[in-house]
């Protein structure tokens, strides 16, 4: 069972269908899902999910990047966890990193800088961000753009992130995350 | 929130409206009329339609003229935005966008330097299910284009119903057209939908096709009834 994460402001938004359900339509080919919003999510419900995914929100949507109290459970939890976008910055955050202002929006080119499970090589993404993150040296950086780092791996947990949208153009990265786990 | 949603007439940017006035506050519709025919960004026919279409909302029309040139008409959009903020104090944008990085992205970037919200409801919306929608709401949808191999003037002023959507399915799997024409294959105009305070009648139009290309093009419509 999965946990997807809805990162955006408010819950049942526009953000959902946006950011949120695409996820769930390339994970429910494989695996169930139950979707929370990230204020519904604390440590003591985790125990019956195999892995998270904490999605991205809206570009004007910067909610869960002040309230990273919110999101302490990622330290502790030990379940695989995949941050995209606004889930990455968070998690990031959580860990230490520190903000960027980083604008991409559109088609980006990323290179892979460090093999791991979820891509390889050279390849295009659909990017939506005002900000980027700077990781602690917790994490590897796994992928990066002309302009930011683009995927990030903690060095001893299975917590993967990535800037871009997988969901958009590269359904894969989260099927991989998915099979990995 | 105050919201603009960006109006073609179609059936996505009619159903983004629904979905809109479900969440937020719609105040106005945006509409970019291209004098090119094969503009990247704005569907085209029948576009003059969507005065009758915000008549019918009930919603003001906010309506640029562009000559639709690639990166011309983003400017031109970017204007119509500029003044639905002006006049309307719109908060955020709504989009009827599917599967279209190029037309998504520049929209998200317009929003972002006017400091807009950007909403896209049907974003990855599985196509089949989103013309069930369509149907399931009571939406009356006509094909008012078609510009890929095998469809041709048959097809044009068909009303979208589940038997079309079978057809539409069909051909999407012989011929790998999108079902609901999110490669440009097809074009719609709508009617009637469940917001319309009053339905439009057709009450001249021309078919203009030759071989897979050709619009079904409105001449005269009224505001009649439900």
């Amino acid at each position: 069972m999965i946990l997807v994460v809805d990162m955006n402001s408010k819950k049942n938004s526009f953000g959902l269908s946006e950011f949120v359900l695409p996820i769930v339509s390339i994970a429910e080919e494989l695996e169930k899902c139950v979707v929370k919003h990230y204020l519904e999510v604390n440590e003591k419900d985790l125990n019956g999910y195999d892995k998270i995914i904490l999605s991205g929100s809206a570009l004007k949507n910067t909610v869960t990047l002040d309230q990273t109290g919110q999101f302490t459970w990622i330290e502790g939890c030990g379940k695989p966890i995949l941050g995209i976008c606004a889930g990455m910055q968070t998690a990031g955050l959580v860990f230490g990193a520190h903000l960027e202002k980083c604008r991409e929006i559109g088609m980006t080119e990323v290179v892979t800088m460090k093999a791991n499970l979820l891509f390889s090589s050279r390849f295009k993404v659909y990017s939506l961000h005002n900000y980027a993150i700077a990781p602690s040296d917790e994490f590897e950086v796994l992928a990066k753009s002309a302009k930011c780092v683009q995927a990030i791996k903690h060095k001893q947990k299975d917590i993967y992130g990535v800037l871009f949208h997988p969901e958009v153009r590269n359904k894969e990265v989260v099927q991989r995350f998915i099979h990995a786990f | 929130m105050r919201l603009g949603v960006l109006f073609s007439g179609g059936k996505d940017s009619t159903l983004a409206l629904h979905k809109a006035v479900e969440k937020e506050e719609v105040v106005c519709l945006i509409t970019v009329v291209s004098e090119n025919k094969e503009s990247y960004m704005f569907h085209t026919p029948n576009i003059d339609v969507t005065a009758l279409q915000a008549e019918a909302l009930g919603l003001p029309l906010i309506k640029k003229l562009t000559e639709g040139k690639s990166e011309e008409e983003l400017t031109d959009l970017e204007e119509a935005i500029a003044q639905a903020v002006k006049r309307f104090k719109i908060e955020g944008v709504v989009t009827g966008a599917v599967e279209s990085v190029y037309q998504a992205a520049r929209i998200q970037q317009i929003c972002n330097r006017l400091d807009l919200w950007c909403f896209n409801p049907l974003w990855k919306r599985e196509q089949k299910a989103l013309l069930e929608e369509i149907v399931t709401k009571g939406f009356k949808a006509v094909i008012s284009g078609v510009f890929a191999y095998p469809l041709d003037k048959r097809w044009l002023g068909k009303q979208i119903d589940e038997d079309l959507i079978k057809k539409l399915v069909a051909l999407s799997k012989e011929y790998g057209l999108s079902p609901s024409g999110e490669g440009g294959e097809i074009e719609t105009t709508v009617l009637d939908a469940p917001l319309f305070r009053k339905k439009i009648e057709v009450l001249d139009y021309k078919v203009e096709a030759r071989g897979n290309s050709g619009v079904f093009r409105i001449r005269q419509a009224r505001l009649t009834e439900k």
